[in-house]
């Protein structure tokens, strides 16, 4: 009885051990309701949780096996956000969505450790996009480099094809993640013969009076931002006093929310941003969202947000975790998941244009598809445009890719310098 | 004039700009640590908490909205009515003496005679608990503050200085509007605390608590009066700041901005605070535009400012225009 008894436990201890598949499909939510960044990350998690409660509620979760999203506040800050990653993840947590690139750098040794995705959406580290590096890290659809690359194209295409003489300046961000486009940038501007001209605003940037005197001084062609959080408003703002031509003047998707626009009001008109999803309510998603959400009164905040630049984006993560589960259940025969079933999901994630129409999301975001070397997508960026008395953005070009010729280089050297320090062997 | 000579005048007026609201936030730290020696850590958040309240109001919002359609279930956000800035500006006075009067009945009345770190660490909660309160009241996102005040760069300005200089220099006019009101604000503190009893009272409190106690002056009303003033000079700051930015929860960092002129200026020197204010202003603004962007990279202007504050406490531990207090034992 006594050695049954030990069979039994021990038995047990290797079934627990081996990571069974979970019940439920646990997807936690790191977000960031409180402080000084909460205006921005209301939105994205509520967006977050809406969709997969319609899957819930209107399907009956992914593939037959309910959600459970556990939602985690980090203030945005990168302590209170590796708190909840060790707080959740023995739930039987999926993935995660860390929604910074504090918490992104903070994540990656300890998820590729412990066999937990992390998928850092248009944030965190760019060079994550070489899967043969960093096996449990995924940044598709675009990254930091793509965004800086598009804008160039961007600018390019409204130029007449040549930025040579051209001005350029880039006001960032003076932190890790401001940074990150300069040396992308810096490439292109030597590939395109423009000058390039760098403005580091420091944290949290409600005081950009010397920089903007100095665009002003300098008359660059075209601004490119990479701001966050109160930077983005008072930068609009001053761009808006010194008269600078607000088209053009444009913004990473971290500076191009309705929250970065409206202070400024109508002056704010014709700026532009970059974005790697599409912008309004018009799809038929929302209204399945409306019909089993809303109105059921499950939505996770006011229902106030819905469309917005950020909700569409939260929504967007939340779409493109569920599909890779369902890619993982597809691969795996099974409905229940372990994390590293769902990384073998996200690792052989493709979308379609057909398979987005069919969510009821046509033309939300670009195609794309992921392997083992190519944990980041194609790279494909859209520029959207700012209309205040509309008070709401609308996409001015379709999903354009990145220079790929000055990416790959970049990002395999960065990636190979990862392997080095930290004893990884590169493989697929 | 040479060219860069014109870049440097424009940049030193913007920096005189900058310093009087940097000052405007310095004044509210001020008036508290003189009159009852607390150093007001929640000063940058009564600014916010101002804005927060006087935005909400201007927008007929509905205060603690959120939390009342959770409790009962309802869906109320607002009134449907706008309130006409000067009125909201008024109603918000009258919160921000209500805060005034509960911070001194609910928290430092029971701390008297503590320790100064002790009263400083009430001010820590204090700010947390106004963030949270404002929060919950008013909600997250980010408002406009529109009470009217001009902004863009001042045309006549431009003009004048193009013809003189041939540059014309941008001047913000919320700049010059918030100059105008901070020097009336700073003459209307002078006046109230040299020809108002209150004002008298106000001075022996800071002067002698205990002798001012014993000649008949009532603490507590003069530190409701203090926290009000200081209320008052945040809803000024919270109206300036908010206007450039949008009101949201990073107004509260303006704070930062204002510990450098406190440490320049002196804690206790309403003129002080205006004087540091003005010089760490044109002071940051001239150390980026001369070496700063040029040799530096940029955004030297957060670190210099208290390089600047350090090399005076260095030479003048109390300020430019603080008291020296010298214990004898």
């Amino acid at each position: 009885m006594n050695m049954k008894l030990k069979l039994t436990t021990v038995a047990l201890g290797v079934t627990l051990a081996a990571g069974p598949a979970m019940a439920e499909l646990v997807f936690p939510s790191l977000s960031y309701r409180t402080g000084p960044y909460a205006a921005n990350g209301i939105p994205f998690a509520d967006g977050y949780a809406d969709y997969f409660t319609l899957l819930n509620e209107r399907d009956g979760g992914i593939g037959g096996e309910p959600i459970r999203m556990i939602e985690c506040e980090t203030g945005y800050n990168t302590e209170k956000g590796v708190e909840c990653y060790e707080s959740t993840k023995g739930e039987g947590a999926l993935v995660y969505q860390p929604l910074s690139t504090g918490i992104t750098y903070q994540l990656i040794p300890k998820a590729t450790a412990d066999g937990i995705p992390v998928h850092s959406m248009g944030y965190g580290r760019t060079s994550a996009k070489d899967g043969s590096v960093f096996k449990n890290i995924f940044n598709y659809p675009a990254n930091y480099w793509d965004g800086a690359s598009v804008a160039v194209k961007h600018l390019l295409d409204v130029n007449g094809g040549s930025l040579e003489g051209k001005k350029i300046a880039l006001v960032y961000h003076n932190s890790a993640y401001g940074k990150e486009p300069i040396r992308t940038l810096e490439e292109l501007s030597k590939k395109h013969g423009f000058e390039l001209s760098l403005l580091p605003v420091d944290h949290p940037g409600q005081e950009q009076k010397s920089q903007w005197l100095q665009i002003r001084r300098e008359k660059p062609d075209n601004v490119i931002m990479y701001g966050w959080g109160v930077m983005n408003q008072v930068a609009i703002q001053e761009a808006a006093n010194i008269r600078y031509p607000m088209d053009q003047f444009m913004g990473i998707w971290w500076s191009g929310s309705e929250n970065d626009v409206r202070p400024a009001g109508e002056k704010a008109n014709g700026y532009k941003a970059l974005t790697f999803h599409n912008v309004g309510d018009d799809f038929p998603v929302f209204a399945d969202i409306q019909k089993f959400v809303v109105d059921a009164g499950k939505a996770a905040g006011a229902g106030d947000q819905i469309g917005t630049a950020l909700y569409n984006r939260g929504l967007y993560a939340a779409m493109l975790a569920a599909e890779a589960a369902k890619t993982a259940q597809g691969i795996h025969n099974t409905k229940a998941l372990t994390p590293a079933q769902m990384r073998d999901g996200m690792e052989a994630l493709e979308i379609t244009e057909a398979k987005m129409a069919g969510l009821g999301l046509p033309n939300f975001g670009p195609e794309f598809t992921v392997s083992c070397e190519n944990h980041g997508g194609n790279g494909l960026v859209a520029v959207s445009q700012w209309d205040a008395a509309a008070d709401s953005w609308s996409l001015i070009t379709g999903y354009e890719q990145s220079d790929q010729d000055v990416l790959t280089p970049l990002i395999a050297e960065d990636a190979a310098a990862f392997a080095a320090e930290s004893g990884i062997t590169p493989g697929c | 004039m040479p060219e860069q000579l014109a870049f440097a005048l424009e940049v030193t007026a913007n920096g005189l700009m900058a310093g009087v609201l940097y000052a405007l936030v310095a004044l509210g730290f001020v008036l508290i640590y003189k009159a009852s020696g607390i150093f007001n850590y929640a000063q940058g958040v009564m600014a916010l908490f101002a804005a927060l309240t006087l935005a909400g109001i201007m927008d007929g919002q509905v205060p603690f909205s959120h939390l009342i359609n959770a409790v009962f279930g309802t869906d109320v956000h607002h009134f449907g009515w706008n309130v006409p800035a000067f009125l909201a500006i008024l109603l918000t006075m009258v919160v921000m003496i209500a805060l005034a009067y509960a911070v001194q009945r609910l928290v430092f009345r029971h701390l008297v005679g503590q320790e100064p770190i002790i009263l400083f660490m009430a001010t820590i909660g204090l700010a947390y608990f106004l963030e949270g309160v404002g929060d919950l009241m008013w909600g997250s996102d980010i408002k406009s503050m529109d009470v009217g005040l001009p902004q863009g760069i001042n045309m006549w300005i431009d003009e004048t200085t193009f013809e003189a200089l041939g540059y014309g220099f941008f001047i913000d006019n919320l700049d010059i509007v918030a100059s105008i009101i901070a020097a009336l604000l700073v003459i209307g503190l002078v006046m109230f605390a040299q020809y108002t009893k209150q004002g008298r009272a106000m001075r022996a409190v800071a002067d002698d608590h205990q002798a001012a106690l014993s000649v008949g002056v009532s603490l507590n009303f003069i530190w409701i009066l203090v926290w009000s003033l200081a209320g008052f000079v945040a809803l000024v700051a919270g109206i300036m700041w908010g206007t450039k930015s949008g009101v949201q929860f990073s107004l509260s960092l303006i704070a930062l901005k204002a510990l450098p002129v406190l440490m320049l200026g002196g804690f206790t020197s309403i003129p002080g605070a205006i004087v540091g204010g003005l010089i760490i202003g044109v002071g940051e603004k001239l150390f980026e535009f001369l070496i700063g962007a040029p040799f530096l990279g940029g955004a030297t202007e957060n670190w210099f400012a208290y390089m600047l504050a350090l090399i005076f406490l260095v030479f003048r531990p109390q300020g430019l225009f603080g008291e020296k207090i010298i214990e004898r034992v």
